[in-house]
């Protein structure tokens, strides 16, 4: 019989009380228990970033992390970057440079540029790309999504 | 995913221990994830009744000057160790090593101790170790204990470390001092395959143009995390010239089993980019050796 364990943790905001089975993945929690669909499962193998999200402000691949493991945690997902419908500046520039097609790797993108903004409010190109190297697109070629982040700091 | 029924996430050493040996069984340890998950995901790793996640665990947690040396807690997250100040001071290898483990999601959750548990002669931060003149520090119903670094390691994807009573609790690197170095320089393809064709690790001590000690480590150079303990036999008090270098490459070369492995490279292709390689990795840590 499978344990079951009882959390407690923030989700974009919101304290939840979750029943999680010991084999559960963070990934599969968002997406089932919670419906937040935003996060992807690309890969289930830690290499796309489709499932990023932000765990106690860092980001991480919520298929390679356990529920039971987030006991306490306060967890981001892209879901939780706009509030009441508005778009942040980030996600503004995504649509408006073309850094989005099929949009499978938009929410993980997004979470990775976000945490690195949060740091490092004024990145170089190249700084933009080392935050970006967990995140796969097989549609954009990269460089639209790249001129999207440094188009969000702009003045 | 059934592949585990129990979850346990101890916060402490001895309760870690306890756990290894009482829970039920199998019990295997997990602290990112980032392989473990993977390899049961795949069908690559034996089943296991419990998981006991150790990054609850403070001691395991912490990086600190002890004594001579530099202490690194297994479950320090590899982001955790590229961003602390003793570590960038006294083992550039492993800060170097550590800087390209995958991408920044897996650098927040990865840790070393699960790099070098795992046993794969080419990890990097393994590797980086071996040539800083490490030791493991194990954990086990008696106690603590440490293990020079190599006698972790038995074969591919197997250490010497009892799984059913004992745990890797962090790492001890001798401090750096005037003169002393280390480098660390892979080669691989971009993105995917998260094993290194070749990685190769130096540590050095330099006096002008002397070679005083020198360690050097290569993955994969055979079954187990190679030292080229001929070559830097060779190297040991020389003064060092182009013509050292050359020679210290041939005894690598006598000295290492460069293999093919089917997904990553072969012998051959191995064995040409070793020298270079390794004469790259030298003249990183000599260049730091000469301005530290
Ligand atoms: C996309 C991707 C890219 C990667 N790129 C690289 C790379 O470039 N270079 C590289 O070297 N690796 C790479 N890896 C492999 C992996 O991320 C690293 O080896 C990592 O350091 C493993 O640490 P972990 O904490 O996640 O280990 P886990 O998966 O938690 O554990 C690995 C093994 O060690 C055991 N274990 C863990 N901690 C302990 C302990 N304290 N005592 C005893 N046993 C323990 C576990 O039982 C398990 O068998 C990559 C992985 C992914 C998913
Ligand atoms: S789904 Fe998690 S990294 Fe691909
Ligand atoms: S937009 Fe399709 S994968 Fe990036």
């Amino acid at each position: 019989m499978i344990s079951y364990h009882q959390i407690t943790l923030k989700v974009n905001g919101e304290t939840e009380v979750v029943n999680v089975p010991a084999n559960m993945t963070l990934l599969v929690m968002l997406r089932e228990e919670m419906g937040l669909t935003g996060v992807k499962n690309g890969c289930a193998a830690g290499e796309c970033g489709a499932c990023t999200v932000l765990m106690n402000g860092e980001p991480v691949n919520s298929c390679m992390v356990l529920a039971a493991e987030c006991d306490g945690a306060e967890v981001i997902t892209v879901e939780g970057l706009s509030h009441n419908g508005q778009l942040i500046k980030l996600q503004e520039m995504l649509i408006a440079k073309g850094g989005v097609q099929c949009g499978f790797c938009t929410p993980g993108m997004l979470i990775s540029a976000f945490a690195l903004l949060k740091r490092n409010p004024d990145p170089s190109e190249n700084e933009i790309r080392e935050a970006l190297v967990g995140n796969l697109c097989r549609c954009t070629g990269y460089v639209r999504i790249i001129d999207a982040v440094k188009a969000s700091v702009e003045k | 995913m059934h592949l585990w029924q129990e979850f346990r996430q101890p916060i402490s050493i001895s309760e870690a221990i306890e756990d290894l040996i009482n829970a039920p069984s199998p019990v295997v340890p997990i602290a990112g994830g980032t392989d473990l998950l993977l390899e049961m995901r795949q069908g690559r790793h034996e089943a296991a009744n419990t998981l006991i996640d150790l990054t609850s665990v403070p001691e395991m947690n912490v990086i600190e000057k002890r004594g001579d040396s530099l202490y690194i807690g297994a479950c320090v997250p590899v982001s955790q160790i590229l961003a602390s100040t003793l570590v960038n001071n006294n083992a550039e290898a492993l800060i170097e090593a550590c800087d390209l483990i995958a991408g920044p999601q897996v650098r927040n959750t990865a840790t070393l101790g699960g790099n070098v548990a795992h046993a794969l002669p080419a990890a990097d931060g393994t590797i980086a170790l071996a040539a800083l003149g490490a030791s493991a520090e194990i954990a086990n119903p008696d106690g603590l204990r440490k293990l020079p670094f190599l006698e972790l390691f038995l074969g591919p994807g197997k250490s010497a470390i009892d799984k059913t009573s004992e745990l890797i609790a962090g790492f001890y690197i001798p401090l750096s001092h005037k003169g002393q170095a280390s480098a660390f320089k892979r080669i691989m393809r971009p993105q995917g395959v998260a094993l290194p064709i070749l990685n190769c690790a130096v540590w050095l001590d330099g006096d002008e143009r002397t070679v005083k000690d020198i360690r050097i480590a290569i993955g994969p150079g055979g079954p187990t995390p190679f030292r080229a303990t001929v070559a830097e036999l060779l190297m040991k008090n020389k003064k060092l010239d182009e013509e050292l270098i050359r020679e210290a490459v041939k005894k690598v070369l006598e000295q290492g089993s460069f293999r093919t492995s089917p997904r990553r490279a072969t012998s051959e292709y191995r064995k040409h980019v070793v020298a270079g390689l390794f004469s790259d990795t030298f003249n990183q840590a000599w260049e730091r050796s000469n301005n530290s």
